[in-house]
């Protein structure tokens, strides 16, 4: 049974068509890697599962995509309640201007939660998960824009974690840190798979083949391969994949 | 022929920085050293002073107590340090009823003499009486009234530039009355304006915005009499009625009426602000669920409270050194005031009403410039607070 499924989703920026009948269904505790080059769409249809192109004007979807069986365009539901249940960590590192403890509680608090020891227990808990307690466990006070830009993913992360999604978004999660900080990145999406399914959009091929089990291979708003990642980056079915992950193009 | 051009382009530009520059500074030394001028002022009237019987034991009295005995506001030598006797006021033309018009003389050749007499035989008296007239052979004491002093200008509680024989300047009123109604301005816009700012930045459609936008810029173009005459037609009579006062001209009106002067400065200060807040930040809480509201509140006026404090001050900066509208609406009544519901009078109002009746060069002219110093100490603090939060505004961007 997979968690989220989309069936002929079609999207329009204006009249600009960005994304054309993209149907795909992914397994729960699996990491899904989207690849392609840029203006392609995947990051676009990203942003679709947590409706998070509601906030960008002029545009238009159709088609549907369920997530644990429910349509989430439907107009029942309730935008905030579906966003504690798909998370999402950014391209760029986007602490708020709090300190480190205060990003973390930030999805608690606002979700109506009050209780300070489950607050507290909870932060503790997420910066351990995102590998990030051991660095940060005596300076929560401090503001978050003190910690490098490796270990502000990384809060971002626990933020995203703390509310307890069922799914991780994660758009180009580490593409604006350095090789060291990606490498924590990608082994703590290793490890947060066995609790969370994750969808990661990502320009880095060699990211893609190390953390994903599955890749879909998007170009000019298609989906044109989708297949495990061992099948993508060895054999794939179709030669514009084969080119572009040789590097022909793109 | 071009290189040629370029360089005198060039050497233009440079002069009318220097120019600009020096003219700026220029201002500043005039202003600074037209007010200074008022400490070299005598406290009583030019060419004027204050004399005693010898046996009086007061040697010295300050600016309030020469008013205060000239206003028979204080009667007794003793409230002043003397004895216990009552003080007797002597000004040049009470001289008639000491003495007859013929024994002064028909071109008063024997005032001086007279006015010897009159201060030797009367024990308790204090006269206010032109230095002409104080020759050699006085038989009086001339008391040592000193100079003006700063403290009789920064800490005086009475703004009477006009009281005889000693002047008032006391910077007190004035000062309370321009921050006391500049603050209460900036109370009553920054929550209205900072509603319309949020509005503008994160709820209102393109084309709401597109009306309401240029329609706030205008706010700040019409012309500041224009909201005077406003206030006094509207505001002031509407202020009377409410708090059923005697007269309407308040400063409360003038905070009204600076109010919504001040608001378009602080909707386009705060609005800029908000929309510097990164569409990542907002993005980052609305993906954890938070509503918009929660987003507005929680983290996009956290992340942006350094320009709002830049459009806070920049509004203080508009309200203090705002006169004409505060001219029309305030009352003008110079004293210190303890609630919004008294007539006040600021520093820029009481500079342009005053101004045209100060004898040039003399202390009132002075002080008025002295006034002037104040105005520009004050807007070059708030200047300088602006620029250390924008920078650090800028830092925390960084």
């Amino acid at each position: 049974m997979s968690i989220i499924s989309t069936k002929n989703v079609d999207f329009y920026y204006g009249d600009f068509h960005a994304l054309k009948g993209i149907s795909m269904e992914i397994e729960p505790n699996t990491v899904t890697a989207f690849i392609g080059p840029s203006g392609c769409g995947k990051s676009t249809f990203l942003r679709l599962m947590n409706r998070m192109n509601d906030l960008i004007d002029h545009t238009r979807m159709t088609g549907e995509i369920l997530i644990e069986g429910q349509n989430i365009y439907d107009k029942t539901v309730r935008v905030d309640e579906l966003r504690t249940k798909v998370g999402m960590v950014f391209q760029k590192p986007n602490p708020f201007p709090k300190s480190i403890y205060e990003n973390v509680a930030y999805g608690l608090r606002v979700n109506g939660i009050k209780d300070k020891d489950l607050i507290t227990h909870t932060v503790e808990e997420s910066l351990r998960n995102a590998a990030l307690w051991n660095e940060v466990k005596d300076k929560l006070k401090k503001s978050a824009f003190e910690l490098s830009g490796g270990q502000q993913q990384r809060l971002c992360i626990a933020r995203a974690l703390a509310i307890k999604p069922r799914i991780l978004l994660m758009d180009e999660p580490a593409s604006a840190l350095d090789p060291l900080s990606t490498s924590k990145i990608e082994d703590l999406i290793f490890t947060l798979k066995n609790d969370y399914t994750i969808v990661i959009v990502t320009h880095n091929m060699q990211q893609a083949a190390r953390v994903s089990d599955k890749t879909a291979f998007f170009y000019l708003g298609e989906l044109v391969e989708f297949d495990d990642t061992q099948q993508i980056f060895l054999k794939p079915k179709i030669e514009a994949t084969q080119n572009y992950i040789t590097g022909r193009f793109g | 022929m071009r290189r040629f051009i370029e360089k005198s382009v060039e050497k233009v530009l440079m002069a009318s920085g220097a120019i600009t520059s020096l003219t700026i500074l220029l201002i500043v030394v005039f202003l600074f050293r037209q007010g200074a001028g008022l400490f070299r002022n005598s406290v009583v009237e030019e060419n004027y002073s204050l004399a005693v019987n010898k046996t009086n034991p007061v040697e010295k009295l300050t600016p309030e107590e020469i008013k205060n005995i000239f206003d028979r506001e204080i009667v007794n030598w003793a409230q002043v340090g003397g004895l216990n006797e009552d003080i007797s006021v002597f000004r040049l033309n009470d001289i008639t009823s000491y003495v007859s018009e013929e024994a002064l003389g028909e071109e008063m050749q024997f005032l001086s003499h007279h006015l010897s007499e009159i201060v030797d035989t009367h024990p308790h008296i204090i006269a206010f009486i032109p230095n002409e007239y104080i020759r050699k052979d006085f038989k009086g004491k001339v008391l040592d009234v000193g100079k003006i002093t700063p403290s009789d200008f920064f800490a005086g509680k009475e703004w009477f530039p006009t009281a005889q024989p000693a002047p008032l300047f006391g910077l007190l009123p004035l000062l309370l009355g321009t921050l006391w109604v500049s603050f209460a301005a900036i109370l009553f816009a920054l929550p209205f304006g900072l509603a319309v700012a949020i509005y503008l930045a994160e709820l209102a459609s393109t084309r709401t915005r597109a009306v309401l936008k240029p329609v706030i810029e205008l706010l700040a173009g019409i012309p500041s009499v224009i909201y005077g005459f406003f206030g006094l037609v509207v505001v002031v009579p509407l202020i009377q009625k409410t708090f059923d006062l005697p007269v309407g001209e308040t400063a409360l009106a003038g905070s009204v009426i600076l109010a919504v002067m001040a608001m378009p400065t602080i909707i386009t200060i705060a609005e800029d602000a908000i929309r510097t807040v990164p569409r990542a930040t907002k993005e980052a809480s609305l993906a954890l669920g938070a509503s918009q509201m929660q987003t507005i509140f929680k983290v996009i006026l956290p992340y942006c409270v350094s320009g709002i404090m830049a459009a806070v001050v920049l509004g203080i900066g508009r309200a203090v050194g705002e006169t004409m509208a505060v001219l029309m609406v305030t009352g003008n009544s110079a004293i210190i005031p303890t609630t919004l519901l008294e007539p006040v009078r600021t520093i820029p109002a009481t500079i342009a009403a005053e101004l045209g009746e100060a004898p040039t060069g003399g202390a009132h002219y002075e002080a008025l410039f002295m006034l002037g110093v104040i105005l520009f100490l004050i807007t070059l603090f708030i200047s300088i607070l602006i620029e250390i939060i924008s920078a650090k505004q800028i830092k925390q961007q960084q």
